[in-house]
């Protein structure tokens, strides 16, 4: 400690050369989230103030994240430990492609959320503190991003957890509360069982650093042994409940269509991406010889998901329930890149698929809730039976409703058809034509329930019952509610984002396979932690 | 519970206890203690003063929501780390300011200004919890 008269040699445990200033870069998507989130929390009876300072710094987290991006490309990943104590006994904040990309494509989200919650959000959600809990799961969203320590993994899983909870109930309705009660239970179940691996993991390795336990699982001569079998199978189960896999699936469609759209919006976009994420960074950066041996359980498990998750969509008449079945489906799809990849030869190509097909739903499933809260409010009903006649209300919206149900299907020209093409190409180059038939076969499948959506909703003359070749004027929310900037401009941002994915998938593909090779060949990303001892 | 004794003996329990809450969070960097021990004490503080004389009085006595304490705590602790920024080194680095007075030894730093922000997160959580469950009683 300083001010004692001892002289003490702090290079034996402390960083003693400077930090660039540009790797503060790493911290500030959690820092000004954080801050801003309780920044928010005391001005939150202010109502008018809110939604400006919520958007603006969800702004800010955009433009950081952003330059997070542009700094890690450039200089390859950078790390930065926590208060200068040397890893692995300092907590590293790391951030790789893999990372980088899903903060900065997570941040857009967020932001075109927040805009969007502008006119969603009424000022009694406001003064509940909707801004400064979207901002502090945003601080959890890109902290489980940006980690490189398992236990400080958990810790941003909590605080994720503990916003959406917050969020979830946000109106105090029952169905709210019964929505929470299943979501918080299972999530409940899901961090106890993270928390339980994360423990014994300590006690195998006596380390939570990635980068360093990495290390010392590739040095094991049995790496495949019990101990670390049941560590890697609490994982899995972990995770696949956080990312609602199949059969742990079943609290996301019981609890997405309760609260206010834009929160079921940010919901689907980022929360399961977040478990398929620590999927991916623990099975392909840590433990990538229980993989070999799990990979077909995980296949199984993809298989169950994107068929149960189509299947689902098509049986649902309600459009929120309907597109909680997609985001469903699209998780199998990225398991199913998780599966492939342990057969080592196509795993860069398949984990990049998971990671491109993981930013394409991150933008997609957003989208396609703002939308359905648009409809909702067009035709004052989110059951199909009920809706009609969109299409005369406006052709352009109908459009984009259409440019999305094409995307979300994995239709080209649009940002689902890639990570699609390289997913099935992989599975069928890695000799696993299951998971690349499931892949079409669920896509397929989620073409018809999207058609379905359309025909109803838009295509017909009106609600059910009115007859064929007329139609029907629908009431719904009034013409100054709906034609609000607020509204129309973050679905437009995240719609061009998808037509500019499905048109320009280059730039795209290369930031997945730079994301994908930082965690299947993880020297860089050991080294950037870990020093020259690494 | 309303008994003339505890009503009496209330306040100055109350009021002991968030003396001692304070002197909990300060001895907390090298000795048991800080942060979150001091919050909760000081909680349980906020939570008798409601017991005995009403949680109107209660909050009239800490003048700011116990949210806003809180969102307050938040940010000067995630603000505490920012400091280093200055000095080259990497969040969350402790910088100290010692100096001599009244040839007492005051040592100030930023865990200690991160630790009262622990200790204003948790009287602000934990308080705001207990003054809404004992409102719900009066009902």
């Amino acid at each position: 400690m300083a001010g004692s008269s001892v002289s003490v040699d702090y290079a034996e445990a402390m960083i003693t050369t400077p930090i660039a200033a540009g790797d503060w870069l790493i911290v500030a998507p959690s820092l000004i989230t954080m801050v801003g989130g309780a920044l928010c929390l005391m001005l939150r009876k202010n109502t008018d103030l809110q939604p400006k300072l919520g958007v603006f710094l969800l702004g800010l987290l955009v433009l950081a994240s952003l330059g997070l991006l542009i700094r890690v490309l450039d200089q390859g990943v950078i790390t930065m430990v926590m208060g200068n104590w040397l890893p692995p006994f300092g907590i590293a904040v790391t951030a790789d492609p893999l990372g980088a990309t899903l903060t900065f494509i997570g941040s857009v989200v967020a932001f075109c959320a927040g805009v969007f919650a502008m006119q969603t959000v009424s000022s009694s959600g406001r003064r509940y503190g909707f801004y400064p809990f979207l901002l502090l799961l945003m601080t959890g969203v890109c902290g489980s991003f940006l980690t490189a320590d398992v236990f400080n993994l958990y810790v941003w899983f909590e605080v994720l957890l503990i916003s959406s909870y917050g969020l979830l109930i946000l109106g105090n309705e029952r169905i709210q509360l019964d929505g929470a009660v299943k979501y918080g239970v299972l999530n409940l179940v899901g961090t106890n069982l993270f928390l339980i691996a994360t423990g014994l993991l300590y006690g195998i390795f006596g380390t939570l650093n990635m980068a360093d336990i990495a290390v010392k699982v590739d040095a094991l001569d049995n790496p495949a042994s019990g101990a670390l079998a049941t560590v890697a199978a609490l994982y899995f189960l972990a995770f696949a409940m956080k990312a609602a896999a199949f059969p742990v699936n079943f609290w996301l469609p019981a609890s997405y269509h309760t609260p206010n759209i834009v929160v079921s919006a940010v919901f689907a976009g980022l929360l399961t991406k977040v478990g398929v994420y620590a999927l991916i960074r623990i099975f392909v950066l840590i433990l990538p010889a229980s993989l070999e041996y799990m990979a077909d359980v995980i296949g199984i498990v993809a298989i169950a998901t994107l068929i149960t998750g189509a299947l689902g969509a098509l049986a649902q008449s309600e459009i929120r329930r309907l597109l909680g079945y997609l985001v469903i489906a699209g998780i199998g799809s990225m398991l199913a890149g998780l599966a492939i990849a342990s057969s080592g030869t196509q795993a860069t190509l398949a984990i990049s698929g998971a990671i491109f097909y993981a930013v394409h739903s991150i933008i997609v499933m957003t989208a396609l809730y703002m939308a359905a809260g648009i409809m909702g409010m067009m035709g004052s009903s989110f059951n199909l039976r009920e809706l009609g006649g969109l299409y005369h209300k406006s052709v352009a919206f109908a459009g984009v409703f259409l440019v999305l149900a094409f995307a979300v299907s994995g239709l080209p020209p649009f940002s689902g058809f890639w990570p699609k093409v390289m997913l099935v190409d992989a599975a069928f180059q890695g000799g696993r034509f299951w998971l690349g038939a499931a892949i079409l076969v669920s896509g397929f499948l989620t073409t018809l329930a999207m058609g379905r959506v359309w025909i109803y909703a838009f295509w017909r003359g009106g609600p059910e019952g009115t007859a064929d070749g007329q139609s029907v004027d629908v009431t719904g929310a009034a013409e100054g509610q709906l034609s609000s900037g607020a509204l129309w401009l973050p679905l437009g941002v995240l719609t061009a984002l998808v037509i500019y994915f499905g048109l320009q998938p280059e730039w795209m593909i290369e930031l997945a396979t730079q994301g994908a090779s930082s965690v299947v060949d993880p020297f860089g990303y050991i080294r950037s932690v870990l020093g020259e001892q690494g | 519970m309303r008994t003339v004794i505890f009503r009496t003996i209330a306040p100055y329990l109350a009021a002991l206890m968030v003396l001692f809450s304070i002197f909990v969070l300060l001895r907390g960097h090298n000795e048991p203690g800080g942060g979150f021990i001091g919050g909760l004490i000081a909680a349980s503080a906020l939570a008798i003063f409601g017991i005995a004389c009403g949680v109107a009085s209660v909050r009239r006595a800490i003048v700011f929501h116990p949210m806003s304490i809180s969102g307050f705590g938040l940010f000067i602790g995630a603000l505490a780390g920012v400091l280093s920024f200055f000095k080259n080194q990497a969040f969350m680095t402790s910088q100290w300011l010692i100096f001599d007075l009244f040839d007492v030894e005051i040592a100030l730093s930023t865990p200690l200004v991160f630790d009262i922000g622990v200790y204003l997160v948790v009287v602000g959580a934990i308080g705001s919890i207990a003054l809404a469950l004992e409102e719900r009683e009066a009902d």
